[in-house]
């Protein structure tokens, strides 16, 4: 089995001071990823040193805007990016900032909608 | 200061077999600034795990990308394994590891043969798209197939390879170790070649970690990191070293990718004499519930796959962190000073998948 991995819920004002210390403590941005979870995003900073990965999670609504990292690890800004065409979650202060065109997709915003199951039984029982 | 002008490089470019945009700032002859687009051709496939049952989205895992099936597919069921607190048998961990290595072998020959082909090297083009027949022709021989394997399921996998054919394998690599290190020796030693690499297109050590550089793009800048290290599959049982270059530039790039071809047949060799006897898979019950980052090393470097349950049979999330996705701030980065002509060739030594980017 491999190491436990421990997700830290932060608030939406955390993320740049949680960022800036991931910086100084020498640490590389793995990835910013989304999820929805009903009615709410969560969205999941990770950063790595050593093959330790460090997380943290933010829970924002649809309307929220979160800032962007983009000034601290200049990589920052595909995440960013990728998040608001994907989910329509705005991120304020992207250094590169694409305004929806990184994706183009024909449905706008098209991971912000859940697809409704009517059956959950699985089927490996 | 001269006037700038804008010139786009793709996403129809000789170079490039995917579409890659980027808007070259030029003055003069010199690049200033980079801004990338890809998006062209976004599939969405994280999508589809709210309609397919998480036993059979490994099959859409794998067809991320046609390079690094293998890979994608063995990162998914090692994240769905960890949420379930499976222990998979071990010869099926050694299993994944030689095929791992396998896709590795065809990847690197893939773009040692559309890198020198892109600088007009033909013969080298040749020779090494003929030596991954090679390789191609063992992975059909052990999965089934050359491309999509979907040899990989949680609990294990779905083929055994008997020792008889795994001493035909290593013998086979032992057989096609010195064509290849023939065919990296001309390429690495071509003046020519050397002319147009050494000291274009440079990545800092520093900044190859802070922009987030992975795979050969970041041990060719003297970063060592592999996510094989962490012990993955059978990786933890087999005494290997990442291989590093310093110079940070398209040369040192293209020596990472020729010597880890070499690391890739030791490893292979390794697995088959270590690999225990057993059985390769074992009955699975329940869905998952939780989350869990996969990570693996994939030719091009670390992909992540985070993937979140809830204990029913769809999954609640399963998103893709490919390596060239996390690839393209670095190639931003050293494409910033470089001359126009030397673009394409920059573009290519990060070896880029737009198929994994656009999952």
């Amino acid at each position: 089995m491999m190491e436990p991995q421990l997700i830290t819920p932060i608030s939406i004002g955390d993320v740049v001071t949680k960022a800036e210390q991931a910086k100084k403590d020498g640490k590389r941005l793995v990835q910013i990823g989304c999820t929805k979870i009903e009615d709410n995003f969560e969205i999941i900073y990770v950063y790595d040193k050593n093959y330790q990965m460090t997380s943290y999670r933010i829970t924002v609504k649809q309307d929220d805007e979160i800032p962007s990292i983009s000034g601290i690890y200049f990589g920052a800004f595909v995440y960013e990016n990728e998040i608001h065409d994907l989910y329509g979650i705005h991120v304020k202060g992207i250094n590169i900032d694409f305004k929806g065109t990184f994706y183009k997709t024909t449905i706008k915003h098209p991971f912000s909608v859940t697809i409704v199951k009517e059956d959950d039984t699985c089927q490996n029982k | 200061m001269s006037k700038q002008i804008t010139v786009p490089f793709g996403p129809q470019h000789p170079v490039l077999p995917e579409p890659l945009h980027l808007d070259l700032v030029l003055e003069d002859e010199k690049v200033v600034d980079v801004i990338p687009t890809i998006g062209y051709v976004h599939r969405g496939l994280e999508k589809l795990v709210e309609k397919r049952e998480y036993t059979e989205y490994v099959f859409i895992a794998e067809r991320i990308c046609g390079i690094c099936s293998f890979i994608h597919s063995q990162t998914y069921v090692q994240g769905i394994e960890q949420i379930m607190g499976l222990e998979i048998p071990e010869r099926a961990q050694y299993l994944r590891t030689i095929w791992s290595e396998y896709s590795r072998l065809h990847s690197h020959l893939l773009w040692l043969g559309c890198f020198a082909d892109s600088m007009g090297f033909e013969s080298v083009f040749m020779n090494s798209w003929r030596l991954r027949e090679h390789i191609l022709d063992d992975l059909e021989a052990t999965t089934g197939g050359r491309v999509i394997q979907g040899v990989c399921k949680v609990g294990g996998v779905r083929r055994d390879i008997t020792p008889e054919k795994l001493d035909e394998m290593v013998k086979g690599l032992k057989g096609i170790e010195h064509e290849l290190q023939d065919l990296t020796n001309v390429f690495l030693h071509d003046s020519s070649i050397q002319h147009r690499l050494k000291g274009i297109g440079v990545l800092s050590k520093e900044d190859a970690y802070y922009l987030g550089a992975v795979g050969p793009t970041a041990r060719g800048s003297g970063l060592a990191i592999d996510i094989r290290e962490t012990g993955y599959a059978a990786f933890g049982k087999i005494n290997f070293k990442p291989v590093v270059e310093y110079d940070g530039d398209c040369y040192a790039r293209c020596a990472v990718r020729a010597k880890e071809m070499f690391t890739s047949i030791d490893i292979i060799e390794q697995c088959a004499k270590k690999i225990p006897d057993g059985t390769v898979d074992m009955k699975v019950t329940g869905a998952p519930d939780g989350e869990y980052f996969s990570r693996a090393e994939q030719p091009r470097g670390e992909v992540i796959h985070y993937i979140k349950g809830n204990g029913k049979k769809n999954l609640v999330r399963h998103r893709v962190r490919t390596p060239t996705f996390t690839n393209i701030p670095p190639l931003v980065t050293l494409l910033k000073g470089c001359d126009l002509a030397d673009v394409p060739v920059i573009v290519l030594t990060i070896d880029p998948c737009i198929g994994c980017a656009e999952r």
